[in-house]
């Protein structure tokens, strides 16, 4: 009897943080439809929701149903798939790279996306070519920063990779660099250079819509194979003695990831930190295994970003880049996570 | 079970060793001698197919290894690598639990089936204590018997087990000795390497003496790990004596 108690007592406290994102998630929408220039209260949104459900009539102003239909949801919805996007793609980066300190920005993805958005930008492509483009830019880079520190092989490949994604950074940041200077100033720079900020005030319901099926393409193979990332944790040798066959598996988990990341980087621009930082607390909630840590980072990101874009665009009279905010969340976080745990990371 | 044909082994353009041919019996522990940069660890990863062999062939159950799926490997020879970390706090459940991939489909996650397997190969190596424990925090001797575990719950008949022994304290490598000894005991075929010749003489049916270059010697303990060869193989005086009252055989150095 006792032991019953004491077990599901434990069951209970297992669940309670795996239960934090999912709540985070939904108190995030709630501001974040609710705050802005035009307040709206939960009760008026779950009246306007009803409505669209059942059919019926709201009975709110034509204005309000605006703001919440066409000038709120597309961002919030943008904000939610761009945080899940990153913090998934940063949980699968770090277990396949066995390092915690992995991230999308550090690999060269997120600027080998901005790369090819960049240049789509520049050739006014439309939204899917921009994709496309911001796609294949993020799997070179990652296949250049991996290949290059894979060639290496020193006696910690962990540095190698980390300084092998500084240098190719380096050299695409130079060409980003490059193309800044032949874009047209008065039209295209500063949209660029605002873009590379990172925001999501300019998105518009077809962003959102395109963003949705690349997502779901790159989360798919993470999903279904969700249990098959953990013993990529244990390191290549290690993995095919368990009976994996890991060359395909890191393909498909490297190729989704970067979908992912690279769909997110075309809508929302370079919004750094939530791909290393996301992962990390996910992981102190529901621990390593990637089969629980996967839509533990997911929600958590979506509810972050959507915390961040609320901030961005009710702080200040301007919207503030959201790179700005994350890198100000994040960095201190970052600190004050690599002080309190000095081994094994989280 | 395992054996290997005129097998080379090491690295593109640098052959470690060469020649060998040798054959795992069920039931059988065979044990690796050598020196350090003999390639001992190079070997075993060419017997589990995770180096190409430079010529010859390993061969599984009669087939060529080379062309076998790296699950079907996986159901036959399990591996305890050397010194073994992990790169996140897994629990040592979950460690345990990874041992069960090759039985596990493709998009599955483990079944209930799968944790019971873990749960019971926790509980025969006598850890079952430690199965919430994070597998980083627990002491060297714990995690080689958690990679014992994890290695029973991949339910293969042979194991390769490399320097199994290597940074334990005194009483843990009896420990994991005396596991050893009931896994052939229950019929496992093992293939371990170790630096102490005395536990070739305690455990092994056959003893292979490697030296940079290929095998020197393989055969039973007392014909094969004599004074003579292991001063040979490791140069430097070694004095080999049979202590009747343990009924055991010390191997120590002649300072």
């Amino acid at each position: 009897m006792t032991a019953g108690l004491l077990s599901r007592w434990r069951l209970s406290c297992w669940r309670l943080p795996a239960l934090l994102p999912p709540l985070l998630l939904v108190l995030m929408l709630l501001l974040a439809f609710g705050l802005g220039a035009f307040a709206i209260s939960p009760a008026d949104l779950a009246r306007a929701v009803w409505a669209r459900l059942s059919g019926g009539d709201s009975g709110l102003a034509p204005a309000v149903e605006t703001v919440i239909w066409q000038i709120r949801l597309p961002r919030v919805l943008a904000a939610v798939l761009v945080g899940a996007a990153l913090a998934s793609a940063g949980a699968a980066y770090q277990a396949m790279f066995r390092n915690p300190l992995v991230s999308p920005d550090l690999l060269g993805v997120s600027a080998g996306a901005s790369l090819g958005a960049i240049l789509g930008i520049v050739l006014s492509l439309p939204v899917l070519a921009i994709q496309g483009l911001a796609f294949l830019g993020g799997l070179a880079a990652v296949a250049l920063v991996y290949g290059v520190a894979a060639a290496v092989r020193g006696q910690d490949p962990l540095l190698f990779l980390v300084l092998a994604g500084i240098a190719v950074g380096a050299l695409l940041s130079a060409a980003i660099s490059l193309l800044k200077v032949l874009a047209d100033p008065y039209d295209q720079l500063p949209a660029i250079t605002y873009w590379l900020l990172g925001s999501l005030a300019a998105v518009t319901p077809e962003d959102a819509a395109a963003l949705l099926p690349a997502l779901l393409l790159g989360l798919l193979p993470l999903a279904l194979l969700r249990w098959r990332m953990n013993l990529l944790t244990l390191g290549e040798e290690e993995a095919r003695a368990l009976g994996v066959e890991t060359g395909p598996l890191r393909l498909v988990f490297i190729a989704g990831a970067t979908l992912v990341t690279a769909a997110a980087v075309s809508v929302a621009g370079t919004v750094g930190w939530v791909g290393l930082l996301v992962p990390h607390v996910a992981r102190l909630l529901v621990g390593p295994d990637f089969a629980r840590l996967l839509p533990a980072a997911a929600l958590l990101g979506a509810g972050f970003l959507l915390a961040v874009d609320t901030a961005a665009r009710t702080l200040a009279a301007v919207e503030v880049p959201l790179g700005i905010l994350t890198a100000c969340c994040g960095a201190p976080f970052f600190l004050w996570l690599m002080a309190s745990r000095p081994r094994g990371w989280a | 079970m395992l054996e290997t044909l005129d097998l080379a082994y090491g690295y593109p353009g640098r052959t470690l060793g060469s020649g060998i041919t040798l054959s795992l019996e069920p039931g059988e522990v065979l044990c690796l001698l050598g020196p350090n940069g003999s390639g001992k660890t190079t070997l075993f990863k060419t017997l589990l197919g995770l180096l190409p062999p430079l010529g010859g062939q390993v061969r599984l159950g009669g087939a060529d290894l080379a062309g076998l799926p790296r699950r079907a490997v996986a159901r036959r020879i399990a591996f305890l690598p050397q010194s073994h970390t992990v790169h996140f706090p897994y629990r040592v459940r979950d460690v345990v639990l990874m041992g069960r991939a090759a039985q596990i489909g493709l998009f599955a996650t483990p079944a209930a089936a799968d944790r019971a397997a873990a749960d019971a190969a926790l509980e025969s190596v006598g850890i079952a204590h430690l199965a919430g424990r994070s597998y980083a925090e627990v002491s060297g001797g714990e995690r080689q018997l958690a990679l014992v575990a994890r290695a029973l719950a991949q339910g293969a008949p042979v194991l390769v087990m490399d320097e199994p022994t290597a940074s334990l304290d005194f009483g843990n490598q009896v420990r994991v000795l005396q596991r050893v000894r009931q896994l052939r005991d229950a019929g496992h075929s093992i293939v371990l390497s170790t630096h102490d010749p005395a536990q070739a003489h305690a455990l092994a049916d056959r003893v292979a003496l490697l030296r940079p270059g290929g095998l020197a010697a393989l055969g039973p303990p007392a014909r094969v790990a004599t004074a003579q060869a292991l001063a040979a193989l490791y140069g430097v005086p070694v004095a080999v004596e049979r202590l009747a009252a343990a009924g055991t055989v010390a191997v120590v150095p002649r300072l």
